[in-house]
């Protein structure tokens, strides 16, 4: 059964992939139809995704893979596969219950849509992209699912087209990805050139594996930061983040489904992929690349932490908070704390699409209102969504004990305290950590406590299809933190192939009091300066000239406009002009060389032959009137002619003769 | 008067000379056709004296050839005929000054 499920994994992304495009053939009047098609392909998805976990749990560690050829071009047979190990199997699981738990959500959010069906099309077909980037065993294939999945998320972000934020939204994301795919994919021609292969694990002869590791040799920091960038692009690493923010004008389940717990941790996932390029060579855990991840995943963190502070929309604060964790996860990647990192993508896919679903849940609520300023007092509105989403507040600010995010990032803290290399990362961590606590605290004040302002007037709880998912979501949420705990780090070992074992005094370690005093700071300091905001933001009439820096995301998006794009515009501009005056005047010349001789060539046509011709045909022309007048149907003149002629020749050959 | 060669020809240029002129001035196309036929049997007559006068007179020669002539000009005088009675009902003439469509 097991080695069944391995050979042919391939079903876990097929299943949604086909659901996807029986979706597609659907009629647009077709709601139901639409949304049990997705949610069997997902639920299928699942079933598939707990087949393929259980073997990885026999054998802590172990891993499958199964390898196939693709197709022979010349010598070079290209050969794709698929691997299963924990990395693999926790991904599937993750990726299929959110994702199910968020089609469920879209249903009710989406129900008043007139593309209904497109939309769950294109949820399944996101999901199947995303599944296929997790299961390959291939770079080539992750990098073809890789691709599917970012046209997924430029057909959703874009999904409302006729917002033009929507639509600039959707570019933006697509190029801006796009840059660090052109990286990625030169990572993988040079990883290529140099290992001949493109598997990741091929008993031994595979890119990640011994002999293709020595293999690649000195040139592994560039390809690993090749790589690097494309999963900077995919997971919003500065410098480029700025298409997360921009895509929250997607649907809020879009959002949530792929801005918060699955796309974005391509990226991560990647890097975690490709661990063994990042660490060869490494010298007390620390390699040229891993520092640069590191240095990354920081400026990525702090930046948005800072950002989110300022920001008004109820989702772009969430999508900062998501720049900002995957920043920790970076961090934590590059610090060597692989299974740290991966821990807290899992537990962050879990409450952020908490999160997310949660502020749809609000939004749906208030009308289509985003302004957290213009929100308040929804607590007893929306109590479903006030607990749950305070349930994924707390895990994402790190609140201890109960909270799956909590003990993950103790976890990442925990790895960045040990780096050899420098303490600064660790300190400009537990900083973004208390900022984390303190943007959501704003957050939570903002939306759900105080007064009831414009937005919030008519407000109401939104339907259980919509609120059912954020019960179970804030479930897990909680659930998760028991296989998390150093008590019994079950997660941790699973992910780095040991064996868990129950130690409960533990539990209790010195990061488990750095942490809960962090966080009670942010939380604390959240509620002092928020206690009594109105419309005007407290931080703002504090410190002005900050807040605005802040609020116009430390203007990064004015300083592209104003190099990278007004260098390629200027160089459109030029383009444009040698085009317009450089080749256009050559095409010119060359052309009036053309029309030179076709004017010489015109003119002897015109008076040398044509004149001849006309000549001619005049002449045989007068010659036929002349030779007509003879021809005047009168038989006997014909038979006269004819005797004539007989009497002519007749005395010709007389006179011959 | 004994009949002679030159005798025989004269004859028959004479006969056909006849046939000519009526071929080419006789309005009525039957009259041609009679021209045409007197221009025949000026023809089938110099077969005649040629193998009559000619060296070997024992073998039918000429004569063979007028009379295969003979039935030719037979055939021919019945499709003219035709012709003539074809042309007539379609311009209801037989005038040839008329009959002028085949001029350039």
């Amino acid at each position: 059964m097991s080695s069944w499920l391995i050979a042919n994994l391939w079903l876990v992304p097929a299943v949604p992939l086909a659901a996807s495009l029986a979706i597609l053939s659907l009629a647009n009047s077709r709601r139901a139809g639409a949304v049990a098609l997705a949610i069997v392909g997902q639920v299928a998805a699942f079933i598939l995704a707990i087949a393929a976990f259980l073997p990885t749990l026999e054998e802590p560690g172990r891993r499958f893979f199964h390898n196939f050829t693709w197709f022979i071009f010349g010598e070079h047979a290209v050969r794709i596969g698929w691997v299963l190990d924990p990395l693999t199997a926790g991904m599937l699981l993750m990726i299929t219950f959110v994702g199910l738990w968020i089609f469920v959500f879209s249903k009710g959010y989406m129900a008043d849509d007139r593309n209904f069906c497109r939309f769950f099309a294109y949820l399944s077909f996101f999901s199947a992209a995303m599944l296929g980037v997790v299961i390959a065993n291939s770079l080539l294939l992750l990098f073809v699912c890789w691709e599917l999945v970012g046209l997924a998320s430029y057909l959703l972000i874009r999904f409302w087209i006729h917002k033009p934020s929507a639509a600039a939204a959707a570019k933006k994301a697509f190029i801006t990805t796009r840059i660090g795919d052109l990286g990625f994919f030169l990572g993988i021609l040079w990883l290529y050139g140099s290992t001949g292969t493109l598997l990741f694990y091929d008993d031994g002869k595979g890119c990640l594996e011994g002999a293709g590791l020595l293999a690649v040799g000195a040139s592994a920091t560039f390809v690993a930061l090749l790589i690097f960038s494309g999963a900077a692009g995919k997971s919003g690493q500065f410098p480029l983040h700025v298409w997360l923010p921009d895509a929250m004008e997607g649907p809020t389940p879009v959002s949530a489904l792929i801005h918060a717990a699955t796309m974005v941790a391509a990226g991560v996932f990647l890097v975690a992929r490709v661990y063994p390029l990042f660490s060869i060579g490494a010298v007390d855990g620390v390699t040229p690349s891993l520092v640069v991840v590191v240095w990354i995943g920081v400026i990525t963190s702090l930046m948005a932490s800072l950002i989110a502070l300022a920001q008004a929309d109820i989702k772009r604060i969430l999508a900062y908070s998501t720049v900002s964790q995957l920043g920790l996860m970076m961090v934590s990647l590059g610090v060597g704390g692989v299974a740290a990192g991966i821990m807290h993508l899992l537990a962050h896919g879990f409450f952020k699409a908490l999160l997310f679903l949660g502020s749809g849940s609000v939004i749906h609520g208030c009308h289509h209102e985003q302004d957290i300023r213009k929100m308040g007092g929804l607590r007893k509105i929306m109590p479903v969504t006030f607990a749950t989403y305070a349930v994924g507040m707390m895990a994402l600010s790190g609140v201890p004990l109960f909270f799956a995010g909590a003990w993950t990032k103790e976890e990442i803290l925990h790895a960045s305290a040990h780096w050899p290399k420098s303490p600064m990362p660790y300190y400009l961590m537990l900083a973004g950590v208390v900022l984390t606590a303190l943007y959501m605290t704003r957050q939570m004040i903002y939306v759900f406590y105080g007064e009831r302002r414009s937005g919030s007037q008519h407000a109401h709880e939104s339907p259980p299809v919509m609120t059912r998912p954020l019960m179970v979501l804030a479930l897990c949420t909680v659930a998760l933190s028991a296989i998390l705990t150093p008590a019994w780090p079950w997660l941790h070992t699973y992910l780095s192939g040991e064996h868990a074992e129950i130690d409960f005094p533990r539990l209790i370690q010195p990061m488990l009091f750095v942490s809960l005093g962090v966080v009670a700071a942010g939380i604390g300091l959240g509620a002092v300066i928020y206690r009594r905001a109105g419309v005007a933001d407290p931080f703002e009439q504090k410190f002005p000239a900050l807040f605005r820096f802040l609020e116009n995301k430390m203007w990064v998006d004015e300083l592209y406009a104003h190099t990278v794009i007004a260098l390629s515009r200027t160089a459109a501009l030029v383009s444009s002009w040698m085009d317009r005056f450089f080749w256009d005047g050559l095409v010119r010349v060359v052309g009036g060389i053309g029309r030179m001789f076709g004017g010489l060539s015109a003119g002897f046509d015109e008076r040398g032959i044509n004149a001849g011709v006309n000549g001619g045909a005049a002449g045989a022309g007068g010659l036929g009137r002349l030779m007509s007048r003879f021809h005047s149907g009168q038989v006997q003149l014909y038979l006269g002619a004819v005797a004539v002629g007989v009497v002519a020749l007749i005395l010709f050959y007389a006179w011959l003769t | 008067m004994t009949p002679t060669l030159q005798l025989c020809l004269l004859i028959s240029a004479a006969l056909f000379s006849i046939g000519l002129l009526a071929a080419l001035s006789r309005k009525h196309a039957i009259f041609v056709l009679i021209g045409i036929e007197m221009m025949l049997a000026a023809a089938n007559l110099n077969f005649v004296a040629f193998w009559r006068f000619g060296p070997e007179p024992q073998n039918p020669t000429g004569v063979m050839v007028a009379i295969f002539s003979i039935a030719i000009a037979a055939a021919e005088a019945a499709v003219g005929l035709a012709l003539v009675i074809a042309v007539y009902r379609h311009y209801r003439t037989t005038n040839v000054r008329r009959l002028d469509q085949l001029k350039g």
